[in-house]
This record gives structure tokens, C-alpha cells and sequence, in this order.
């Protein structure tokens, strides 16, 4: 393509790459860079107003689409603020580049002006890293970043660029193919051991499908569903998979876990089968190990080796990509027994009439859970779910009709308060005709409510649904439970004015305290074209139940008032 | 059925030399709270690639995460978990010329090695020997009060 220098290099190989869109945030070590991006128009550049958003922007960009989501940020602070959204998308294994910025090469090692060793610090948060070394191998470089974001377990990889380097004249050849001698991801899984997961499944009376976000990055929903549906094996969703059975399938028990419910997290206790695909038992999953699947044995799908006997003894390992390993094992699947599971899952479904997923409902105030089902009452199968981190967050993954993949995205892996807005630009921008809705709290919101100003900027109108309990709810929950009743610094009583918070950055503000003013509120907000903060107060002291209490065994669960005396 | 026992353990991980490879994989056992023994490494002669040996201790399981999370690592090659191994590590010792020469030169020479260097004032002797067999060495030295004694680290190659 001949001679350019090392910045158009980069915007080259963006565009190469089909991406369209970056987010991004610049400064001095990353200038030559943006010089190049105001003098292309292969791809828009979003500027956030500060890096953590910008990554976090990225990231609800890649999980609403499945591309691999881009950012751009300086050396130093612009480096360090984009951290905690890279070890994000590193927990949730979220395809993404970033692009950073590094001193001149002359000045690396010296404490130069805004030098920080970023492929140091990110080495434990990121995929893998670089930085690049010259200009000759800039292209390459950029080239293996997108492939290995992308390929096998995705994950975010940095590319740090010495500011001299984008300044450097060179010829651009960009690869048409990697080939990386060392990395090799594993997608078709061993047929033998395939085979031999097959006749488990054939011979197990109580199976049970723990389904896990790997699905979802997997693209593999419609396979699951058809495993479920050939097999009529009931199954539980973690956090990340929201979404993949689908909310109307008869054979989707809910979610397992911490805040799990009753019939899906006795479902768990009582199989005699896991079949584990794209999930990775996460202790908010699994509660105490000892007693987690006590009576089962165990199928354990995932495409990241060292997810297999991290946590438990598996006695089928299958190491390879839920969709391939599923393609082989379906057609095995053909004529199975399926009436052979039906007295286990009368079982499982009279845990879930005996203690449904519920709440009490009331008159005189909001409850977070009821304003959860209103908004899937009014949006539902169409909108694109965010969150924050915290009860909402719980409250949502717990009470809203999540209708297919991509539809719910949430930091599961690190809890990243602040996700959700950002995030829900990202997933904006990537999917505009989609109603965008970030459910947070009066705490989380606050960590990155710049984002105000961008969304107003580049007319991304989010609506954020703000649960506003005046507390760092969730903490507050530990505090009541575990803490008796010490609120050390969780009491948020002192707040901003939301609405008017949300005019002055050209958004749109809704004070709400009754139901009436709740439906009034959102579907105003679904009509404009402009960023919405919906202030919508709660009752202060509800909890998120089902808990089991941290390290406890997933079935001593407490249970809401709703449902008590058990059998 | 697993072996949860802590034992010593010596894996070859190959690696493609660059440089921030070995700082990767020190920084991958110090994230997982795995320990490190010795390690080695040197480039693998006439190829891109480099022969990292660690010796660590732990159960095998925990082996079991360490040698997958060494192999997720991009730059990785190979993890090879050694069972049947030849395994040496060589030390250098350097004792005062006062001391008797000759017992030293025995005591080296007993442990596959000898004397290498002899000064004015010190005499050093270099010793490879498998890493066991190097403790003893070093205890039977003792009583010719060695002033400075320096461990290589184990290296190691599946039989
Ligand atoms: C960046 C960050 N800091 C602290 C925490 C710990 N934390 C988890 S939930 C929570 C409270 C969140 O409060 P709010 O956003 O109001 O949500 P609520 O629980 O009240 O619904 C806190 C402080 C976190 N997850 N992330
Ligand atoms: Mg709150």
C-alpha cells in the first residue's frame, strides 16, 4: 500500500479490520494518532470523557455484537485510567484492542513525562500484550492483536506504541493471515471423550445444564436451546448466560447461584449430572465446593483448558468451543430417552411453584423488582439491557425477561461499579435501532456519569433507570445480614439533583416516586432522541433473595417471606 | 485420584524468545501465589526459541493449573511436566587457600566437579550434581568454611 507513517499504519489496519467505530480519549503520547484520525473517514471516533469509560464503551460494543470492540487512549494517566476497563473485559472475556500511547523510545526507562510500564501493569489483566518495538513490526503486531482477541477464549490485548513510532515512514503491507507457532486455540473437542459425555448424558437420571457466559461469546444459543429442546434436560443460567435459554422455555429453571432461585439452585445440589457448558464455577456460583453437585458427576464443555479441574474434579473433560463440541454431540443425541428425565423435572418444577421467584409488591412505594418487570412489561424482548453493579444489578439478571443472547450485559467477572453507561453507549452505537436501558443505582451511576456529556454529544440516547434506594445498597444488605445493622459509609442520603444533573449536560431528567410516574416516565423516554436519567425512588431496605450467604452450600438459601416454610 | 500432596516438581516450559517473555511467566506464579525454587533459562541453540527449567513445589493439581496457565500464555510453546527426568544443577564454591586443598579437591571431585580457579588467597571449585546430591555438598563443605557459595539452578531433560 506503500509508504505512510506509523499512525496511518494504525488507522489502515483499523480499517482493515472493519472496525467503525473507536472509542477513545487522546494526549500527547498518542497525537500523531488522532492527527491521522481527523484526516480519515474509514471510522468514527467517539470521545468519551474519560478512558475507563471509553474501554467500557468498547466493551458493550463487542458484547452487543460479537466484533472486537476498540479503544484508544495516551501513555501514562490515559494508560492507567483505562485499567479497570480493560481488567473488565478481561473477566468476561470480552474481545477488545486498546491502543495506547507510550513515550518515544529514547525515553522509555527514563521516568519520562507521563511513562508508565504499561504492558507491566496490564500483563495480569489483559490477554496478552505489546509494545511494539518498531515500526517494521507494527503491522504484524497489530494484525496478531485483533487475532488473538478474537479467537479462542477472546479477551482484551493491548497494543502500547511508542509516540516515535507513529511519527516513523515506512511500507505498509498488512498481513493477510497470522501464524503464531505458540498459540493455537482448541475448538473441535476430542470425540472420544464426546462420545463418552454422550452415554453419561444417556444414563443419568437427574442431568442438568449449567449454562455459562462462554455460550454467549460462543454464539452457540441456538444449539443450546436445541440440546435442551432434543433431550428435554432442564437448565440453569449463570449470570453471564441471561438470555440464552430464553425467558418463556419451560426448561429454564433461572439463574443458580448466590442470588440464585430455589428450584435452580436444588437442581444443582440434587443432579446426578452437570453438563457444564461455557460456565467456569465461579464461587458466587457454586457456594461452598464441598457440597456444590455433591451427587453428580461431571461434563465440563469449555474452550480454555484451565478452566477444566480449576475448581472441581470433572470426570469428563471436553476442551474445545461449545458450538463444535455441541454440532458433534447433537446428532449422537438422536432417539434419546426423553420421558427418562421426567419425574426429575416434576420435581425441579414443583421447586419452582413451591418457592417462585418473588417479592412483595406494594402500593405506597416503588420496589426495585416491580419497576425490573415494568420495564420488561413495556420494552421487553426489544431492549438491550445494561447495569451497574449492586442490588439493581441482581434485581435485573433475577426479574427481567431476558429473551436471547447479547440482550443483558453486566460486569459478572469483576463488578465493575460504573460499567453500565458506558456500556450502554457502546451497545448504542453498535445496535442504534435497539431501545438501550442501563438499570443502576444511585451509587453506581455516579462513577462515570460524564458520560452525560458524550451521550449528548453524539445523540446516543440511552435511558439510564436509576433505583435509587440512598444506599450503596448492596453493601448495606451485608451490613443488615452479616454486620448487625453497622452502616459504616454506605448511607447515600446526601445526593445530587439527578434530573436537573442530567439537563445541564443536555440529557433529559424524570423524578419518579409513583408506578403512574414510572410508565409516564418511560415511555416518554423511549420516544426521545436524547439521553435520559429516569431518578426513580425505592424503598430503601429491600433485599435481593434468594442469598446464600458467602462459603455457605448453595441449598441453604435464604428465602424471601413470599415463600417460607418449607416442605 | 488426585494427589494432593505438596512435592517438589521441575517443569521445561519452551518459549519464543522475546523479551518480555520471562517476566510473563515470574509474574503469572507470583499472581497465582505458585512458588518458584530455581529457574533457568537459556536460548535452545539454532532456533527462536528458549528452554525455561523451574523447579516449584505442590500438589498435583495445582501442577495441573500451573502447567495449563503456563500454556495459555501466548508465547508459550510447551509445558513439560518432568516425571522421568535426568536432572543437574552445577554451584561454585570458593573456600580460603588456607584450607586443606586436598580434602576440597576430593570432596569436588566426588561430587563431579573440581577445582577450577586458584588465587592468593582463594581456591574455587565447581561442582554438577543432581540437586540433592548438591545439598549434600554443600552441608559437607561447611567445615572448610566456604566464603561464598553460588547455586545455578536446576536444569532438567525427560529421560
Ligand atoms: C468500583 C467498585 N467499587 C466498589 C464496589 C463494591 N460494591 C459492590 S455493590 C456496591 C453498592 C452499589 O450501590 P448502588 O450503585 O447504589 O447499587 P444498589 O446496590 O444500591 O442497587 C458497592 C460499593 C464495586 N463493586 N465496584
Ligand atoms: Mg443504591
Amino acid at each position: 500500500m506503500g509508504q505512510m507513517s506509523g499512525a496511518q499504519m494504525i488507522c489502515e489496519a483499523l480499517i482493515a479490520e472493519g472496525v467503525t467505530t473507536v472509542f477513545g480519549y487522546p494526549g500527547g503520547a498518542i497525537m500523531h494518532v488522532y492527527d491521522e484520525i481527523y484526516k480519515q473517514n474509514g471510522f468514527e471516533h467517539i470521545l468519551n470523557r474519560h478512558e475507563q469509560a471509553a474501554v467500557h464503551a468498547a466493551d458493550g460494543y463487542a458484547r452487543a455484537t460479537g466484533e472486537v470492540g476498540v479503544a484508544m487512549v495516551t501513555s501514562g494517566p490515559g494508560f492507567t485510567n483505562a485499567v479497570t476497563g480493560i481488567a473488565t473485559a478481561y473477566t468476561d472475556s470480552t474481545p477488545m484492542v486498546v491502543i495506547s500511547g507510550q513515550v518515544p523510545r529514547s525515553l522509555i526507562g527514563t521516568d519520562g513525562f507521563q511513562e508508565i510500564d504499561a504492558v507491566g501493569i496490564s500483563r495480569p489483566c489483559t490477554k496478552h500484550n505489546f509494545l511494539v518495538h518498531s515500526l517494521k513490526e507494527l503491522p504484524r503486531v497489530l494484525k496478531e492483536a485483533f487475532y488473538i482477541a478474537r479467537s479462542g477464549r477472546p479477551g482484551p490485548v493491548l497494543v502500547d506504541i511508542p509516540k516515535d513510532i507513529t511519527v516513523d515512514i515506512g511500507e505498509f503491507n498488512y498481513p493477510d493471515s497470522v501464524d503464531i507457532p505458540t498459540y493455537k486455540p482448541t475448538y473441535k473437542g476430542n470425540k472420544r471423550q464426546i462420545e463418552k459425555a454422550v452415554e453419561a448424558i444417556k444414563s443419568a437420571k437427574k442431568p442438568l445444564l449449567y449454562l455459562g457466559g462462554g455460550i454467549v461469546l460462543s454464539n452457540a444459543s441456538e444449539l443450546v436451546r436445541e440440546f435442551a429442546n432434543k433431550t428435554q434436560i432442564p437448565a440453569v443460567e449463570t449470570l453471564m448466560a441471561r438470555g440464552v435459554m430464553g425467558a418463556d422455555n419451560p426448561l429454564l429453571l433461572g439463574m443458580l447461584g448466590m442470588h440464585g432461585n430455589y428450584a435452580s439452585n436444588m437442581a444443582m445440589s440434587e443432579t446426578d449430572l452437570v453438563i457444564s457448558l461455557g460456565a467456569r464455577f465461579d464461587d458466587r456460583v457454586t457456594g461452598k465446593l464441598s457440597e456444590f453437585a455433591k451427587y453428580a458427576d461431571i461434563i465440563h464443555v469449555d474452550i480454555d483448558a484451565a478452566n477444566i479441574g480449576k475448581l472441581v474434579d470433572v470426570d469428563y473433560p471436553i476442551v474445545g468451543d461449545v458450538t463444535e463440541v455441541l454440532k458433534a454431540m447433537l446428532p449422537q443425541l438422536n432417539g434419546v430417552d426423553t420421558a427418562r428425565y421426567k419425574s426429575w423435572r416434576d420435581v425441579l418444577n414443583h421447586y419452582n411453584e413451591l418457592h417462585p421467584q418473588s417479592y412483595i409488591d406494594s402500593d405506597e412505594v416503588i420496589k426495585p423488582q416491580w419497576a425490573i418487570e415494568r420495564i420488561g412489561e413495556l420494552v421487553g424482548k426489544d431492549a438491550i439491557i445494561t447495569s451497574d453493579v449492586g442490588q439493581h444489578q441482581m434485581w435485573a439478571a433475577q426479574h427481567y425477561p431476558f429473551d436471547r443472547p447479547r440482550q443483558w450485559i453486566n460486569s459478572g467477572g469483576l463488578g465493575t461499579m460504573g460499567f453500565g453507561f458506558p456500556a450502554a453507549i457502546g451497545a448504542k452505537r453498535a445496535c442504534p435501532d435497539k431501545i438501550v436501558i442501563n438499570i443502576t443505582g444511585d451509587g453506581s451511576i455516579l462513577m462515570n456519569m460524564q458520560e452525560l456529556v458524550t451521550a449528548s454529544e453524539y445523540k446516543i440516547p440511552v435511558i439510564n433507570v436509576i433505583l435509587n434506594n440512598h444506599f450503596l445498597g448492596m453493601v448495606r444488605q451485608w451490613q443488615t445480614f452479616f454486620y448487625e445493622k453497622r452502616y459504616s459509609e454506605t448511607d447515600l442520603s446526601f445526593q445530587p439533583n439527578f434530573k436537573a444533573l442530567a439537563q445541564s449536560c443536555g440529557g433529559i431528567g424524570y423524578d419518579v416516586s409513583t408506578k403512574e410516574e414510572f410508565d409516564e416516565a418511560l415511555k416518554d423516554a423511549i420516544k426521545q432522541d436524547r439521553v435520559c436519567f429516569m431518578n426513580v425512588q425505592t424503598n430503601r431496605f429491600e433485599d435481593v433473595l434468594p442469598m446464600v450467604p458467602s462459603g455457605g452450600a448453595l441449598f441453604n438459601m435464604m428465602l424471601p417471606e413470599t415463600t417460607k416454610g418449607d416442605e | 485420584m488426585k494427589n494432593h500432596i505438596d512435592e517438589r516438581r521441575v517443569i521445561s516450559v519452551i518459549v519464543m524468545n522475546e523479551s518480555s517473555v520471562l517476566s510473563r511467566i515470574t509474574s503469572l506464579f507470583a499472581a497465582r501465589g505458585y512458588n518458584i525454587e530455581s529457574l533457568t533459562v537459556a536460548p535452545i541453540p539454532n532456533s527462536d526459541m528458549s528452554h525455561i527449567t523451574i523447579a516449584t513445589k505442590g500438589s498435583s493439581r495445582l501442577m495441573e493449573q500451573v502447567t495449563k496457565q503456563l500454556h495459555k500464555l501466548i508465547p508459550v510453546y510447551k509445558v513439560i511436566e518432568h516425571e522421568e527426568m535426568v536432572e543437574k544443577e552445577m554451584v561454585l564454591a570458593k573456600f580460603p587457600i588456607a584450607e586443606n586443598l586436598a580434602d576440597i579437591s576430593v570432596l569436588s571431585a566426588a561430587y563431579n566437579g573440581g577445582v577450577v580457579n586458584v588465587g592468593e588467597e582463594m581456591i574455587i571449585v565447581m561442582v554438577a550434581d543432581e540437586p540433592k546430591r548438591i545439598k549434600h555438598f554443600i552441608e559437607a563443605s561447611q567445615r572448610y568454611n566456604p566464603c561464598e557459595v553460588v547455586r545455578g539452578g536446576v536444569v532438567a531433560i525427560e529421560r
